[in-house]
């Protein structure tokens, strides 16, 4: 190896470059990652829909937009929409408000208060089956919920049969096998807020109230955003619990989203149109979800 | 990027493609596995199936048979799902509901030349899986509903079995038995509410039809099926002789007095549980019917050894075989349905319940309702007749809006 050689080795491999190679070296498996689970699948799914698809036949038909035809005068889709904005109006407002209340209530310098912290997040981390299938036996006419109201008297009703009452326990259900998670994270952003605050609007004479609204809401306001990004992109994937607790029922009174394209594609054989549907879906997720991020300049501090 | 993006895209759309057109490698040689799909992980059921393979491993080593247990609750859809993800089974049980979409897609290899013996299977045991006068499938198990009673439990409220075995009469005694033992009466065994077609079980004793047999004419709104269905609501909201919507009991742990099942359940009495005995559907005001459950095996065209799956056919459907898997699903063979037969395979069965219940159910029984296109009718019946399922039910209304749901399927 000659010096000039040498040289110009030493100058193409500068501190910048060995920086970016090491960086584009940790990024490659996420990247490809995504392309393969997350990209490729999207186009995939976009390909499909413009395909009318029979497994059983063997037929993969290109048919243009008329499945998105299809979708526009489905007569089932209003009612489809419906469901699924209750689920996730529900599921968001619930999950959010009692995350929070149970974050600021447990972030009290108390004896027991690890306990129950431990005890509002354990069905995290339980098998989401699991959990449905349990309260599934709970919510029957003659499960445990209406024997725990019989003993003080009320005759409760039949929670998952009954077109009132089917979709508000399916949230139910959700809400509290999820509200731990947003509970812990609500804690941790309530554990930053500096105290000098606190302290300084007490002596100023601050009720807890304002305190709250004026100090710790704007401080955990964006674990806010994220709880509700989060929040309400899951709440549109609902399926299992559906699945398992009402298969739609009854009526068509829980058939939201997910469980029709599901029904559509997997059920009806109809694999173009479920892809059509699962485009709805996505638009529906990436349209609130930038909804939710230009929002926050109006309300999540730091952010104006 | 954009280069690379397309490209990776394109490679898994062809990949996913070519899954698509399936694949048959029968001619290879080397050891290959068959993937047999069934609905059932019941021990009794899997150990027949276990040693019948194990018994064509002998003689075929390089040919290893899997049987894959898929739940009840979805089985159609996962092996629908299968095949889509270019993971058909080489061989599939193929449930009576969905029969006429596999049957008519050409989803399955014809079986003429793999049944031994095709003559010996019972026309109407046959009339499901065939197309264009071929096998489609083969009628591996074609089993009628009866009635299992729990003669302890009837004992204990003080109820005999009805001399007349009418539905008049069964819905009584359900009724009484329930409120005197605090237990259920009668469980519609898999209906739950949600799988109407083993209402058949009950509403072809008023002679109704979810559809004419040309599946053009919706039946539910007619007088026969409003008349049993009315007959049914009672049952339930007054009578109080079925478990109500929600209400969950099983049979076969003593928890009702009885159950309308096919025979496969037997196996799921405990020895030394309860005394029970086994009859056929009671009769309607239309009179003595049956009504058949049937589980065809078909060899998917999309597996990936589907000669081969077709050899094995042969020798699990074999005359030999058929007779042991007559323990637990009636065989379609003419020359297997008598009782003395039934009998070797059925210990926990005496020879005149095989001859009531099997026998003759197989020879006057009508195949439970299927359609083209079953999953989206199934659907749209079970959403029509959620409305039925509550005290004070407009039983007309409800029944002539399942017709207006699934005439548009109907008509397709």
């Amino acid at each position: 190896m000659t010096v000039g050689s040498a040289l110009i080795r030493r100058r193409f491999w500068t501190t910048r470059r060995r920086d970016q190679l090491t960086a584009y070296v940790f990024i490659t498996p996420a990247l490809l990652g995504s392309l393969a689970f997350v990209f490729v699948p999207l186009v995939l799914v976009v390909w499909y829909s413009l395909h009318e698809w029979n497994v059983l036949a063997d037929t993969f038909t290109f048919v243009g937009a008329e499945n998105y035809r299809k979708l526009a005068d489905d007569p089932n889709v209003p009612a489809v929409l419906r469901a699924t904005a209750f689920f996730s109006i529900g599921l968001v407002v619930l999950n959010l408000a009692l995350a929070l209340l149970l974050a600021v209530l447990l972030n009290q310098k108390l004896r027991g208060t690890t306990v129950f912290r431990v005890l509002f997040f354990s069905p995290v981390v339980v098998s989401l089956l699991a959990w449905t299938i349990v309260w599934g036996f709970l919510l029957q006419d003659n499960g445990g919920i209406n024997g725990l109201l019989d003993t003080i008297g009320i005759d409760g009703p039949n929670w998952l049969r009954s077109g009132g009452t089917a979709m508000a326990a399916v949230v139910i259900v959700q809400v509290f096998k999820n509200v731990g998670l947003n509970m812990v994270l609500f804690l941790a952003a309530l554990q930053g807020v500096p105290q000098d605050l606190y302290e300084a609007a007490r002596t100023d004479g601050a009720s807890p109230w304002t305190i709250f609204r004026r100090i710790t809401l704007p401080l955990i306001s964006p674990t806010v955003l994220l709880t509700s990004i989060i929040t309400v992109v899951g709440s549109l994937q609902v399926f299992a619990q559906i699945s398992v607790l009402t298969q739609g029922g009854p009526g068509t009174s829980t058939t939201v989203l997910v469980y029709y394209l599901y029904q559509q594609a997997f059920q009806f054989h109809a694999f173009g149109y479920g892809a059509t549907l699962s485009v709805l879906l996505f638009l529906i997720v990436l349209a609130l979800t930038v909804l939710q991020w230009q929002m926050r300049k109006r309300w999540v501090f730091h952010e104006h | 990027m954009r280069r690379l993006l397309s490209g990776i895209a394109v490679a898994a759309l062809l990949g996913s493609l070519t899954a698509c057109g399936g694949g048959d490698d029968a001619g290879s040689d080397g050891p290959i596995t068959l993937r047999m799909t069934t609905w059932s992980a019941n021990p009794a059921h899997v150990q027949l199936f276990d040693a019948i393979a194990a018994e064509y491993k002998a003689t075929h080593p390089d040919v290893t048979v899997k049987f894959d247990a898929l739940p009840i609750d979805n089985y159609t859809t996962t092996v629908t799902t299968q095949i889509a993800g270019g993971n058909a089974p080489d061989i599939a049980w193929i449930l009576e509901g969905s029969a006429p979409d596999f049957v008519a897609s050409g989803a399955l290899e014809p079986l003429d030349d793999s049944i031994e013996n095709v003559a010996d299977l019972a026309p109407a045991a046959t009339a499901l899986w065939k197309q264009d006068g071929k096998l489609m499938a083969y009628p591996f198990s074609t089993s009628p509903f009866g009635v299992f009673v729990n003669t302890d439990l009837l004992k204990k409220a003080g109820v005999t079995l009805p001399a007349e075995w009418t539905w008049e009469n069964v819905i009584t005694a359900a009724g009484t038995v329930a409120a005197k033992t605090g237990k259920q009466g009668l469980v519609i065994r898999d209906f739950d509410y949600k799988d109407w077609t083993n209402l058949a079980t009950v509403f072809r004793g008023w002679d109704a039809e979810a559809w004419t047999a040309d599946g053009k004419t919706c039946g539910f709104d007619q007088q026969p099926m409003i008349d049993a269905m009315t007959f049914l609501h009672k049952a339930i909201f007054t009578g109080k002789a079925l478990p109500a919507p929600g209400v969950a009991a099983d049979f076969f742990a003593g928890e009702s007095a009885m159950t309308i099942a096919q025979i496969s359940r037997t196996s799921l009495l405990k020895e030394g549980g309860f005394g029970w005995t086994l009859v056929p559907l009671p009769a309607g005001p239309a009179g003595e019917y049956s009504v058949i459950g049937q589980g065809g095996l078909g060899v998917l065209k999309k597996g990936k050894h589907a000669a081969a799956a077709a050899e094995f056919v042969t020798f699990f459907t074999s005359p030999a075989n058929s007779a042991k898997l007559a323990q637990f699903f009636p065989p379609p063979r003419q020359s297997q349905l008598d009782a003395a037969t039934l009998a070797k395979a059925n210990p926990l069965l005496k020879p005149d319940q095989l001859q009531n219940v099997v026998i003759d159910g197989i020879a006057d029984g009508v195949v439970k309702p299927s359609h083209t296109g079953s999953a989206e009718l199934n659907q749209a019946v079970r959403a029509g007749l959620d409305p039925l399922w509550k005290p004070g039910a407009d039983i007309p209304g409800v029944l002539k809006g399942v017709c207006t749901a699934i005439n548009p399927l109907l008509a397709k």
